[in-house]
């Protein structure tokens, strides 16, 4: 099985194609487009050190100007990233109903336990109960252009950013309408500025459970460095990207992450076939491959010189 | 039932009665002695109900279960389990509940249904219609319901329904012929008596008429000692009393043979009878394997409860600063907050054991198991092992040392019966000094029985003609062989040699022996006693009347249990032809006689009856009896007879020392017999210089001497040959006397040192050791001395008669041959074979493969719960050490079980790494795997790290591609080309396919032996996993209240990265093995793997074992 014979020209085969994938992958990714842009706000230069700094005012709005300095190609994906957030905690990530999500209302009566200590407020159940329905990501953003002075807004597309399945099959909503009704004699999570059926005014079918940010946060990250996405760019003017120019990104800073050292990046990226950029795949297929090569030689001489008994 | 019996004791304990708890008494047909002193008590017996099953409808779920929680590694799951119910845990307990439940469920049907079977087994057989006699009639009732002190009725070809003492039998000279087959395998029909004083009842009448109580030990599990008395009244006089023993005690389980009916009379019932008694299973025997394996388990837990710590440890670290403890967007609940720090602490200690304790997987124990459990079934039907004339292969009677045949060290052989054939060749006689040969043996067979004798010296005067008659008529008398009327004299023994040398012996009549003499005349004489061999003594006698009234005892018997008590006839000329023959390999058998005066006989047959009557110690008794008797012999003459050599018997002997293994020879016989044996056998070679320890030599210098001589010369020898290429081997002879001198604790041994100490080092720079003139008991002493010695070697002992059961039970491995010596050795070994020449297939190849197969099989097992756990471990410290699984519970539960359980049970019944001929071609490649070669530890160590290493790969592989990044899918799947985040399950789900596809590749990489079976379950397995995976999270089950692997699995595939580095991870973490593979072989390979490459292993050859396997395999599946 693992005689000279194979395994000297099968490393080198192998070596030469993973060093192809590598040299490919790499290419890819290198040829993605990355802005990051911190808004934490813990330094005094920031934009939103006003939002961090006592006094804390209620929607606190803070604006971050940057230049693109070359077309950034779309489409155009916008993230936000969090650091030092532990969703991946299984005491967090248990604390939901999933009955309750599938829209299932005797569950609206009576929480799970798991959803502990946000199952019950003030003597009502919650709906949708738990650490992690209550902790949902609440800063909003709005992109805009810089034209002579003017700006433009550029339209996000909050549509489709959540996993199929979670949106169609896996999340519903109880059927009743109006929506609201369903939550009658119910409350919304403790953190929570607005109750579940009106997470989206502008668009009705993008409420309760099956609401495109609320999928997107409670599918759990698994490390504690994530980032997840917020909206996409693909209409109008930006169809094709982001033209050189100024913009402003209009934060309303709400999601507190400085008590346990977290950070909040919003990042815009674009994407290959490849998903978005990753240098490590690319770098491990060429590492991995030159060491089948190298390996294939070093077994080549020791062969030569220990002469491998097989092939006589 | 049980308080009757309490209260009787209780009033015995009163009245102040003796209790002689050794004996019974038994009243025949419940009737009261007529005048007897002492008084009627009916005993409590138990009734003949035989109860083989172990559980009853109403206890077998208690008792199984305490059963199987008794076996440590139930107990651990079932532990893991608890804890998961009681304290919230990471997973819940279904993920050990299931396999716990299911291997503890499989277990209990199989127990359950054998049990079923017994039930049903005890049933039929308490419910067999039985006869008993009462008041004079024969009442037919179930076999249950008899009682002790019953006549029962048997007929031929029925089986004893309970221990019987033969009252009388349809033949009038109260004689029955027995088969004891399904007792002890020998197939021989035995006689048993009644005695005198009721042999004559002929009705039931008559029997029923018999007034007479026997008492009796209590029962025992000897098969072969029993000791008794009956006291039979007549007319109200006093009683006659007779001995009864062995040979009137009819066995339950044995068959009545070649008699009409008997009469006898229940004497043991029920569970105790001594079949049921020998029920009792012998003590288990562990093999190396399993001793290695339990210590890596100790490794295993430790490295769990270290794993638990550091992560208990760490978490309490980190969860210093508050906002880490309890972080705003994970507030804990208030019935937690007011939990005390410790139990907090204590209950994530547990959580963590619970989450890492699948690295001690249950499906290990069930996979060894089924492994050695169906590993036993290709050995017993291996067709090489098959012999045509016993028409029977090996036999398994023990599944659990198949691969302790691998590791063995020593070989422990009896001579007679294993090394040779034990079929019995007349070569000559020598009587009074005279040789006489018979004149056609050319060709090594015998004419038939009309060729006459050829006379070396045929001059026969009148004084050597009555010594040559003498001579014959011993041969003639003196055995315990029964001539059936129907059947001629036939193959046993003597009866052909008799035959040819003009005297035959005919019948015992009437305890008249006839026989016929060369003038065609019969003589009869008539059979006063026997004294029976024991291999003790190594002789045995006949006292008989002659015709003319003279009193003769014929003894025949080893050369020297004989010479010693000879005080006439030509010892000189016969002692010296006796010692020729030895030389020459041939058994040799003295025959001496003496002629009793009227009162030394009356002296004589005092002393026996009264030893044969005694109830305690008779044995003992008997063999002073013995040896006052059989003295002042005058010397006859001696046979000679060979015992030809097993076929392949030196071929194997050769094989075996190539392999690496010290052969012993064990033997009763004389030094010259079995050292010419050994010379046949190759043993020992023309070149070997031979050491004795032997009686004469230590009669000239003291034992301290003789063995620090020779422990000179081979240690002397040992210097030289470590610089001369071909060093000389040596081999030892050594007797029974001087072994028991070394064995005997030295009253000086501080000052001399100890003579084991000085022994085991010769022994150990012998090639070949020869132990000749051995007791039985002594052969098990020198397994146990080597066994027992610092080096800890696994010996193997090998042999034939119940002489050898000792040291079958003794060594590591015990095989018995099935041989002509009945079947008590092959009944109490591990093994049994038909041949001495299938040992080298039973070590070379099957302990070689099965050692591989499950070396492979632990280390295997231990490296793929390696790779499962360890990314959990690491996942902890990117999830707070909140016991957060990585993988999902039915991953968890199912990887064991049915991802990666059947290539490696497949591989360890299948696998070959060379192939069989090159294993029997080459006996060195034992050597390859000798002292646990493949379970030692830095093996394990390597395995272990291996597993580490692919496990940090897998989880390091998957965090680099998720951290930081957007590792995304490019869902072409969904309606709108987007990218959607993946989330902790998707990661989870990434290193588990990774971790699936490594196991089983690495376990295909160590395949050497492909066969379609091996392609179907390594693929297949695979191929299982994926479909599982899809099918796993393409539905909403509805039976579970968690939906987390919902189209997970398939979010991940549409995803091109995730492709891309499952690809990457699998190459990247098979590649270490394999380089360190080839490198190896390249650098320093092993014989085994000089072999393989000799051989190109991808030709499959598949061979008929193998065949068997595949097919047995595809029934088992």
């Amino acid at each position: 099985m693992l005689s000279a014979g194979v395994v000297i020209p099968g490393f080198f085969v192998i070596g030469l194609a993973f060093i192809g994938i590598g040299v490919g992958l790499l290419i890819t990714s290198r040829s993605i487009q990355v802005l990051e842009l911190d808004y934490t706000g813990t330094e005094t230069n920031s934009p939103c050190y006003k939002c961090t700094t006592p006094p804390v005012q209620n929607n606190c709005v803070c604006k971050l100007n940057f230049t693109i300095d070359t077309l950034f190609k779309g489409p155009v994906f916008f993230y936000y990233s969090l650091t030092n957030y532990f969703q991946s905690q299984r005491k967090y990530g248990a604390s939901k109903d999933y009955n309750q999500l599938s829209g299932d209302l005797t569950y609206f009566k009576s929480p799970a336990s798991d959803c502990d200590p946000y199952q019950y407020a003030n003597g009502k159940p919650i709906v949708p109960c738990g650490s992690l329905a209550n902790s949902m990501f609440n800063d909003t953003f709005k992109l805009y252009q810089i034209i002579n002075g003017q700006e433009k807004l550029v339209p996000f597309d909050g549509k489709g950013i959540a996993w199929w399945t979670d949106y169609n099959i896996k999340y519903r909503n109880p059927d009743y309408s109006p929506l609201k009704n369903a939550f009658n004699d119910t409350v919304k999570p403790v953190f929570w500025s607005k109750a579940a059926y009106e997470l989206d005014t502008s668009d009705a079918t993008n409420n309760g459970f099956v609401n495109q940010d609320f999928l997107v946060w409670m599918r759990r990250a698994a490390l504690p460095n994530f980032r997840k996405l917020y909206r996409r760019i693909t209409e109008g003017d930006y169809k094709d990207g982001l033209p050189v120019g100024n913009y402003s990104l209009e934060i309303s800073y709400n999601y507190p992450v400085i008590s346990f050292d977290g950070t909040k990046k919003a990042t815009f990226s674009n994407v290959s076939w490849m998903g978005g950029q990753n240098e490590f795949l690319g770098i491990a297929y060429l590492v991995i491959g030159s060491m089948c090569v190298v390996m294939s030689i070093v077994m080549l001489i020791v062969y030569a010189k220990f002469r491998f008994p097989d092939d006589d | 039932m049980d308080f009757s019996r309490l209260r009787r004791t209780i009033t015995r304990y009163c009245v102040g009665e003796e209790i002689w708890v050794g004996s019974r008494t038994v009243y025949i047909g419940h009737k009261e002695p007529p005048s007897c002193a002492e008084a009627y008590m009916p005993q409590h017996y138990p009734d003949n109900r035989i109860v083989s099953s172990k559980y009853t409808f109403w206890n077998f779920i208690p008792k199984n279960l305490f059963e199987q929680f008794r076996r440590i590694a139930n107990f651990y799951f079932l532990v893991i389990f608890l804890v998961q119910l009681i304290i919230d845990t990471p997973t819940s307990p279904v993920t050990s509940g299931l396999p716990l439940f299911f291997v503890i469920t499989v277990t209990a049907i199989k127990q359950g249904y054998e049990d079923w079977l017994r039930h049903k087994a005890d049933c039929s057989i308490n419910e067999c219609p039985v006869d008993v006699v009462e008041q004079g009639k024969v009442v037919r009732t179930q076999s249950h319901k008899l009682r002790v002190g019953d006549i029962v009725v048997v007929r031929e070809d029925e089986t004893f329904p309970c221990d019987l003492i033969l009252l009388s039998s349809s033949r009038y000279d109260g004689t029955c012929y027995v088969t004891t087959t399904s007792l002890d395998g020998e197939s021989s029909h035995k006689t048993y008596y009644a005695v005198p004083d009721t042999m004559a009842f002929r009705t039931e009448q008559e029997v029923d008429s018999l007034h007479a109580t026997i008492e009796c030990e209590q029962p025992q599990p000897d098969l072969y000692k029993f000791v008794g008395r009956i006291d039979i009244y007549k007319d109200k006089q006093e009683p006659v009393v007779r001995t009864l023993g062995a040979e009137n005690l009819l066995l339950r389980g044995a068959t009545l043979k070649n008699t009409q009916h008997i009469y006898a009379v229940a004497i043991y019932t029920g569970m105790e009878t001594k079949m049921a008694l020998n029920y009792q299973s012998k003590s288990q025997k562990r093999s190396a394997v399993e001793k290695s394996m339990n210590a890596f388990l100790v490794v295993y837990l430790c490295i769990l409860i270290s794993k638990a710590v550091i992560n208990t440890v760490l978490k309490y670290a980190w969860q210093w600063s508050p906002d880490r403890d309890e972080p705003w967007y994970n507030h804990r609940t208030e019935i937690e907050r007011q939990r005390h720090v410790v139990i907090r602490a204590f209950t994530d200690f547990l959580a963590f054991m619970v989450l890492f304790n699948y690295i001690i997987p249950v499906s290990m124990y069930v996979t060894v198991e089924m492994q050695k459990f169906l590993g036993s079934y290709f050995i017993a039907w291996d067709e090489e092992m098959f012999d045509e004339e016993l028409g029977q292969g090996a036999q398994v009677n023990t599944s659990d040392l198949n691969e302790e045949l691998g590791q063995v060290e020593y070989v422990f052989t009896d001579k007679t019966g294993t090394l040779t054939e034990n079929n019995m060749e007349f070569i000559e006689c020598c009587v009074d000094g005279n040789v006489y040969i018979p004149h056609a043996i050319c060709n090594g067979q015998i004419l038939s029985a009309a060729s006459s004798i050829d006379m070396i010296d045929s001059s026969p005067g009148g004084y050597r003609r009555e010594y040559e008659d003498l001579f014959f008529r011993a041969l003639c008398l003196c055995h315990t062989v029964q001539v059936k009327e129907e059947e001629t004299v036939e193959s046993i023994k003597r009866g052909i040699h008799q035959g040819k040398l003009g005297y035959t012996y005919l019948r015992l009549k009437d305890s008249y022996m006839e026989i016929l003499n060369k003038d065609d005349e019969i003589e009869r004489f008539e059979l006063l006693h026997v004294l029976n061999f024991d291999s003790v003594r190594r002789r045995m006698s006949v006292i008989v009347r002659s015709s003319s009234g003279e009193y003769l005892l014929f003894c025949k018997g080893a050369d020297s249990s004989i010479f010693p008590r000879v005080v006439s006839g030509k010892v000189e000329q016969v002692k010296a032809r006796v010692e020729q023959n030895a030389v020459e390999g041939l058994r040799t058998l003295c025959v001496a006689y003496r002629r009793l005066s009227e009162s030394e006989y009356l002296e004589a047959s005092h002393r026996l009856t009264e030893a044969k009557l005694a109830l305690q110690d008779r044995e003992q008794r008997l063999a002073q009896a013995y040896d006052i008797i059989e003295r002042e012999f005058v010397l006859l003459g001696a046979t000679a007879v060979e015992d030809r050599l097993q076929e392949k018997a030196a071929d194997t002997i050769e094989s075996l020392h190539k392999a690496g293994m010290k052969v012993w020879v064990l033997t009763g016989d004389k030094m010259e017999t079995a050292a010419a044996t050994c010379y046949a056998s190759k043993l020992f070679r023309r070149s070997t210089q031979i050491l004795e320890l032997t009686k004469k030599r230590t009669e000239e210098q003291s034992l301290h001497d003789v063995l620090f001589e020779l422990n000179r010369t081979v240690l002397r020898q040992r210097s030289i040959s470590g610089l001369s290429v071909d060093c000389l081997d040596f081999g030892l002879i050594i007797d029974g006397a001087t072994l028991s001198g070394i064995l005997k604790p030295s009253q000086e041994s501080a000052g001399h040192g100890n003579y084991r100490e000085i022994f085991l080092e010769i022994c150990r720079n012998c090639s070949a050791v020869l132990c000749c003139r051995m007791a039985p008991l002594q052969k098990a002493q020198i397994v146990k001395l080597i066994k027992s010695s610092k080096e800890h070697p696994i010996t193997l002992a090998i042999g034939d008669g119940a002489n050898d059961v000792s040291m079958i039970l003794e060594a590591h491995v015990g095989i018995g041959i099935m041989g002509k010596e009945g079947r008590q050795a092959a009944r109490n070994s591990d093994y049994a074979i038909p041949k001495f020449k299938h040992l080298k297939k039973m070590l070379l190849i099957h302990g070689h493969y099965y050692y591989i197969r499950i070396a492979e099989l632990v280390q295997y097992f231990f490296y793929k719960n390696v790779c499962f756990i360890f990314p959990q471990f690491l996942y902890q410290f990117f999830c707070g050490f909140s016991q957060q699984p990585l993988y999902d519970t039915a991953y968890l539960t199912l990887y064991n079980i049915s991802f990666t359980s059947l290539p490696i049970l497949l591989y360890s019944l299948v696998e070959q790494h060379v192939t069989m001929e090159t294993l029997k071609r080459e006996p060195s490649l034992y050597r390859d795997i000798a002292k646990n070669a493949l379970l030692r530890w830095p093996a394990f160590l390597y395995w272990t790290c291996l597993g580490v290493f692919d496990a940090v790969i897998f989880f390091f592989g998957a965090y680099f591609l998720f951290d930081n990044t957007t590792f995304t899918s490019n869902g072409q799947l969904m309606t709108t080309n987007t990218q959607m985040m993946f989330g902790n399950w998707t990661f989870g789900t990434l290193v588990f396919t990774v971790l699936v596809f490594t196991v089983t590749l690495k376990l295909a990489l160590d395949t050497h032996h492909w066969t379609w079976i091996n392609h179907f379950v390594i693929w297949g397995s695979l191929l299982f996993y994926v479909i599982f995976s899809l099918l796993w999270g393409g539905i909403i089950w509805p039976f579970l209240n968690y939906q987390r692997m919902y189209y997970v699995f398939m979010q991940m595939l549409s995803s091109g990265p995730a492709w891309l580095s499952i690809i990457l991870l699998i190459t990247v973490s098979l590649l270490p093995d394999v380089i360190k593979k080839v490198l190896c072989r390249a650098v320093c390979p092993t014989a085994s793997e000089h072999a393989q490459s000799t051989r190109p292993c991808l030709t499959v050859e598949p061979s008929t074992i193998f065949m068997l396997s595949q097919s047995s395999s595809r029934m088992s599946f």
